[in-house]
């Protein structure tokens, strides 16, 4: 793998993200959809809740370089590993991006080549990252789909994004994801279109391999309280800015009103409330 | 007494690929009845299947006592209706909330359409405000509002909800799900709802099946369920999923 | 009209809350409206095919001589001039107002072959597209038929079935253009049949007719006008060309393609007599293909928020 992680442990942050903002120019005029967002990342796995329109995602995009070209970024700071990311030659960007900054979306129907088999697909990841002779890529490749525990490795390896589940879809992307080494990782929602039981794999899988190999994970979801079972910090958002960070263990002392509306109007079982306690949208928490 | 809804060995073929082997079904009048399951489960076409939306191969279904044929005339649907999972995908794009609900009024001949409208949309919480509006420009909430007050306007007995929230955000769906457990109660009415989230059934449900591979794996009681009395290690799993990840050290 | 009633009458028409039918719908034109205009080009469309409209009402008004009887004596051929700004024909006709009122026979051609061919179209290509199975097979096989033949060649064959003239010729460009429109209107019910808000209307106990006629039509309608608007230019130039072939209007109809029919005799000393028309034809076909580019990005639902 490239870099010892080893060495690179030893930094303290490996993202900074400083009054970050993001506008979308409108025929109604500007959208803000991100206002604002601090935050810093280290070895480790930090969540960002929010619902639709919170600008969770937008944050996530504007760290990876994947936000619409006719929006605005700015910010005090975004830096990666101490590289300013809004200063970078699109060149570099997308050389960081794939080897040593990684991303996984929701659906991996939607981000998986569908004229490409699987393996051929981690290759070429792996190939334009590194200098490898074809035979070694090939045996990369298959390690890496066991790694992500794809039992019959060889058959996945000729396979079409379509003619596998979307389980295995899910953990093909983030075996071509993790195929480079990268040193941080963003997923968003990337379990939200797979089934409960199968999403506890894909979060296992990704769980195991991220703390293995000492990566920053940011988790982009809705969902409040699997994000809290998942991660070790939670950042809240809600339009457009973080209304609250806390430890992922201190959800129960959350603070603010809107994280706690949010974890009180979701159904739990054994809980009887009937009508289950909604949430009271104040103006000032988007101010 | 009859039963709303009583299916007996329903079998559902899509281009020889069985959908659903066999499912048996009885839901008692007033009663609010769950069907959980992942995707594949048969769960949504065995809903579909009472709507008359899929392709029934065997098997009988029963509504309020009347065994159906394969074409559902009029006054099924004046019994029988229905919310659907895309609040996006189940309003016409070129139609005003109005002429949505005015729809099924003109197709039952009902006169008094003015007045109906009026109450269906106060009684979702929407009010005469949203009542011109295109349905792109309404939030997903209020799409599942409207969609609604369309399923109750021909004021039926059996609710069938295909996942009525889970395109939703949570606080969104803990409204809607508010609005659904108030007109049941208000108007005495019959659920049949389908939602692979445990959760959402316990709270929704008084009784429930589980689904696999388009066969029922156990019915339960909600109360079995939160007690965790079950008795089949597929909803065993289903329930230890629903709890979140759990990190093994 | 102050700036203040304008901001106000525009607030409404863009309200987000309108209170009645009527505002939702004048709202919603509006801002088709707006998208349309801010294409120059469409809106250059727009222009010229009004200017044909009008021209086409005031003939009688604007056309300084008779478009049939000419100067056989002193007026023959002559050249543009101040008197004569198209000059004249072989017959002594001013060429002007030969093409001023030849407006009307184009405008009239255009009309009838729209409201005779997408009509059909439509039924055909929605019905097709609803029902399914044998009753699209069958429809779709007949739409196949008139599709594979040059439409030209298959309206001439009408024309020399039905007799030449000028309604004969509309009725066969009508029979040859709907096959286009069926497989339109068929792509696009394809599209919304099997969607929820169509499922919808069927568990309310709609009708197929209903569904069909109320729910699915409308969706097709503005891909179809689009369409028709870009066919205008190709109906004219079938029209003019079956003129040109002596199968359209018949002489001393001043219709376009027949005016170049009989000017081809003198194109290369008296270019005008063919030329004129012809520079017609070609400035109706692009205002209306302009319009029809226009239209597209206005009435698409798929782009933008509309």
């Amino acid at each position: 793998m490239s870099g010892d992680p080893n060495q690179q442990r030893s930094k303290s942050a490996l993202l900074d993200v400083e009054d970050l903002r993001v506008t979308f120019p409108t025929r109604t005029g500007l959208i803000e959809a991100v206002r604002g967002v601090s935050f810093s990342l280290g070895r480790e796995r930090l969540g960002i809740v929010g619902e639709s329109g919170s600008g969770k995602s937008q944050t996530g995009r504007a760290i990876m370089g994947l936000t619409p070209p006719q929006a605005r970024i700015s910010a005090d700071k975004l830096a990666f590993d101490g590289i300013d990311l809004l200063s970078v030659s699109p060149r570099e960007r997308r050389s960081l991006r794939g080897k040593r900054i990684a991303m996984i979306l929701q659906d991996p129907k939607y981000s998986l080549d569908p004229v490409m088999s699987i393996g051929r697909q981690i290759v070429e990841t792996l190939r334009t990252h590194e200098k490898v002779g074809k035979a070694e890529a090939r045996d990369r490749a298959l390690a890496m789909l066991e790694a992500v525990q794809i039992r019959d490795p060889a058959r996945v390896f000729d396979l079409h994004p379509h003619e596998v589940s979307g389980g295995m879809g899910q953990r093909a992307m983030i075996a071509m994801m993790l195929i480079a080494g990268p040193e941080m990782m963003i997923a968003d929602e990337p379990t939200s279109a797979l089934d409960v039981t199968v999403q506890l794999d894909v979060l296992g899988i990704l769980d195991r391999l991220v703390g293995e190999r000492g990566m920053g994970l940011i988790f982009i979801s809705h969902d409040l309280r699997l994000v809290s079972s998942f991660c070790d910090r939670v950042i809240v958002m809600y339009a457009g800015k973080v209304v609250e960070q806390l430890k992922a263990s201190e959800l129960g002392r959350a603070q603010h009103p809107y994280t706690r509306g949010l974890l009180n109007c979701m159904p739990k079982i054994g809980a009887d409330r009937h009508p289950l306690p909604v949430l009271d949208r104040k103006p000032e928490w988007a101010a | 007494m009859t039963s709303a809804i009583a299916v007996d060995g329903l079998e559902v073929i899509f281009d020889r690929f069985r959908a659903l082997k066999g499912v048996s079904l009885d839901v008692q009048p007033g009663e609010s009845f769950g069907l959980v399951g992942e995707s594949g489960s048969g769960k949504s076409t065995l809903l579909r299947a009472i709507a008359g939306l899929a392709p029934v191969a065997s098997g009988s279904i029963t509504v309020n006592g009347k065994t159906l044929g394969a074409r559902r005339d009029k006054a099924f649907y004046r019994e029988v209706q229905m919310v659907f999972q895309d609040p996006y995908g189940s309003l016409h794009p070129r139609q005003t909330v109005d002429r949505l609900l005015q729809e099924p009024l003109a197709i039952h001949g009902f006169a008094d359409g003015e007045k109906r409208i009026q109450r269906a949309l106060d009684e979702v919480g929407l009010g005469n405000g949203f009542r011109f509006r295109y349905s792109h420009q309404l939030s997903g909430g209020q799409r599942q509002r409207v969609a609604i007050a369309r399923a109750l306007i021909l004021e039926p007995s059996i609710l069938l909800l295909d996942e009525p929230t889970s395109a939703l955000d949570a606080s969104v769906q803990a409204e809607v799900l508010n609005l659904l457990e108030e007109v049941r109660r208000r108007r005495k009415l019959t659920f049949l709802m389908v939602s692979h989230d445990l959760a959402i059934i316990t709270h929704m449900c008084e009784r429930l099946m589980v689904m696999q591979s388009g066969e029922a794996v156990e019915n339960l009681a909600a109360a079995d369920l939160v007690e965790r009395r079950v008795t089949k290690d597929y909803t065993r799993n289903l329930l230890r999923a629903s709890d979140g990840f759990v990190r093994t050290a | 009209m102050s700036v203040e009633t304008i901001q106000s009458r525009r607030d409404w028409l863009l309200s987000e809350r309108p209170a009645s039918r009527m505002q939702a719908r004048l709202g919603r034109a509006y801002v088709a409206w707006r998208r349309f205009s801010a294409n120059r080009l469409a809106f250059l469309g727009l222009l010229i095919i009004i200017a044909l409209l009008v021209v086409a009402a005031l003939a009688d008004v604007l056309a300084p001589y008779s478009p049939t009887f000419g100067d056989l004596k002193n007026a023959r051929l002559l050249a543009p001039s101040a008197e004569h700004w198209f000059g004249t024909d072989d017959l002594g006709r001013d060429i002007l107002s030969r093409i001023l009122y030849g407006s009307r026979w184009t405008l009239y051609v255009v009309i009838l072959v729209a409201i005779i061919a997408a009509p059909i179209g439509l039924l055909v290509g929605t019905v097709a597209g609803y029902a399914g199975g044998w009753t699209d097979a069958i429809l779709m096989r007949i739409t196949d038929i008139f599709l594979a033949f040059p439409k030209l060649i298959l309206a001439l064959a009408f024309v020399a079935a039905l007799g030449p003239g000028i309604e004969n010729a509309v009725l066969a460009i009508a029979i040859t253009s709907w096959p286009p429109y069926a497989r339109i209107a068929r792509a696009e019910t394809l599209t919304v049949r099997n969607s929820d808000y169509i499922k919808a209307v069927q568990l309310m106990g709609a009708s197929p007719f209903r569904i069909v006629l109320r729910h699915i039509m409308p969706l097709c309608i503005s891909s179809l006008i689009i369409r028709v608007t870009l066919d205008m230019a190709g109906i004219i130039l079938t029209a003019a060309g079956l003129g040109f072939l002596g199968l359209g209007a018949q002489p001393p109809l001043p219709e376009w393609g027949t005016m170049i029919a009989s000017g081809r005799r003198f194109v290369l000393d008296q270019w005008w007599v063919a030329g004129a028309p012809g520079f017609a034809i070609l400035i109706v076909s692009l205002g209306f293909n302009l319009l029809g580019d226009g239209l597209r990005d206005a009435l698409d639902p798929r782009s933008g928020d509309q």
